[in-house]
């Protein structure tokens, strides 16, 4: 744990300008800023961002988002997914041009983070954009620590990172919720699927679980029902509950 | 010297009164969720709401007798960490005062401890005085397991991490300690008013 004498004695996280220095499109919904961030000081995979823009009239609107680059990376990176109605995400994805600057500041988050001396195997199942925080840690995962992404889409369009992720071969496994495509698995994240690809619970995988919070609840709840200890499922959700 | 970022214009602003979401918050009419781990299911015929620490005789209660002592409809503004805020929500469930009625203790502080081991800390005059109770209800109908029911602390006017999901109790103490977020990175206090959302702020 984080050593809590040092509570209170730290300088406050501090608005840095980030200027956009390249655009990936990701799928037709998502898009990754590669950022230059003045004095960013690096980040644990697994932590996130607080983005803040600025309109003329001096609005203000802030957003959290999860860092999809590895800790070495160099630049930082953020993957974002347009949300229909949202505020920020469609001016991050639609509206930003190489060389526009906004505020972040960060990293934010010590619990949902995962460093390599914590060593693995590493668990990661993902839903939708759940998946941006999951890549760092594959990213600065070493290799010799055993890993497994499990990673729910809509289709295939909506694959984030998708040439990266094909690359790594077995230790990716794909489902698509929405769609049947020959050869990957279609169908939810279930009992059968987290039991055939994920870790048994004896190898004690260090699980990390991130997305809607429908997939979060239920994918958490059959890991723990595998046999995975509670305290060893760490949860990232996002969006409301659909009740 | 804040960079106007080129093209923004927001949202049309307020739908919602100034003097009631705080800085850098969004209203939102969902109400989504925000948890560590799995969502623990404890089976009610085990739960117990107990106080302990800094007090001559713990106290405790089972789902019954909890539910048996007076009870309050609360509506309040909630504001969680991760910028959404929520106007006018309705809760029932019953003060802290109703549970430290009566008691004597030297305490500057509370821990709130939770099913999962979660744990939050906050001073004993933030939750006492009507600002703080232990919610069962939601919008009418019983506290969702995934938005901490069966109860869950109700602290309106910090940070929503402060509400613990799933509490169990209250351990009163002489000293401050950090629960579980206020560990990781999180405000010790957690004021939405002055923005304390991370250590430093």
């Amino acid at each position: 744990m984080a050593g809590a004498a040092v509570l209170g004695r730290l300088a406050p996280l501090k608005w840095r300008v980030a200027s956009l220095a390249e655009l990936v499109d990701e799928t037709p919904h998502a898009r990754t800023l590669v950022l230059d961030v003045e004095g960013w000081e690096g980040h644990r995979a697994g932590q996130h961002v607080d983005v803040r823009l600025t309109a003329e009239d001096g609005y203000q609107a802030e957003r959290s988002y999860s860092i999809a680059s590895g800790p070495d990376d160099g630049k930082l990176e953020l993957t974002v997914e347009l949300i229909e109605d949202g505020e920020v995400s469609p001016y991050l994805v639609d509206e930003l041009h190489h060389g526009d600057t906004f505020e972040l500041r960060g990293p934010i988050g010590g619990w949902f983070a995962w460093d390599p001396a914590e060593g693995g195997p590493l668990l990661l199942v993902g839903g939708g954009s759940g998946v941006v925080p999951l890549r760092s840690m594959l990213r600065a995962r070493p290799a010799d620590v055993p890993a497994r992404l499990i990673y729910s889409a809509r289709t295939l369009e909506d694959v984030i990172y998708r040439d990266e992720l094909e690359a790594l071969g077995d230790d990716v496994v794909l489902t698509l919720t929405r769609e049947q495509r020959d050869g990957i698995r279609s169908g939810r994240v279930d009992a059968d699927l987290l039991r055939e690809a994920g870790f048994a619970p004896a190898q004690e995988p260090r699980i990390f679980v991130c997305g809607p919070t429908p997939f979060v609840e239920a994918v958490a709840s059959e890991l723990v029902e595998l046999g995975h200890p509670p305290e060893r499922v760490k949860t990232e959700r996002f969006g409301p509950t659909g009740r | 010297m804040t960079p106007i970022s080129r093209g923004f214009r927001g949202r049309s602003r307020p739908d919602a009164p100034a003097d009631r979401v705080p800085p850098g918050q969004y209203v939102t009419d969902d109400f989504p969720v925000l948890s560590a781990g799995p969502t623990p299911h404890t089976p009610i015929d085990q739960w117990t709401f107990t106080i302990d620490g800094e007090i001559d005789e713990p106290r405790s209660w089972t789902w019954d007798e909890f539910r048996a002592l007076p009870s309050e409809q609360i509506t309040k503004d909630i504001h969680c960490v991760t910028k959404w805020s929520k106007l006018d929500t309705d809760w029932e469930g019953v003060s802290v005062d109703t549970l430290l009625d009566g008691v004597n203790t030297e305490a500057e502080y509370v821990l709130a401890f939770s099913d999962g081991g979660y744990t939050t800390n906050l001073p004993l005059e933030d939750v006492t005085g009507g600002k703080a109770w232990v919610a069962f209800g939601y919008g009418g109908e019983p506290l969702d397991p995934e938005h901490g029911g069966p109860a869950r602390l109700l602290v309106p006017h910090l940070y929503f991490w402060k509400s613990a999901k799933w509490v169990r109790g209250l351990t009163l103490r002489n000293e401050d300690a950090p629960g579980f977020w206020e560990q990781y990175g999180y405000h010790n206090y957690g004021d939405p008013w002055r923005e304390q959302r991370y250590w430093g702020d």
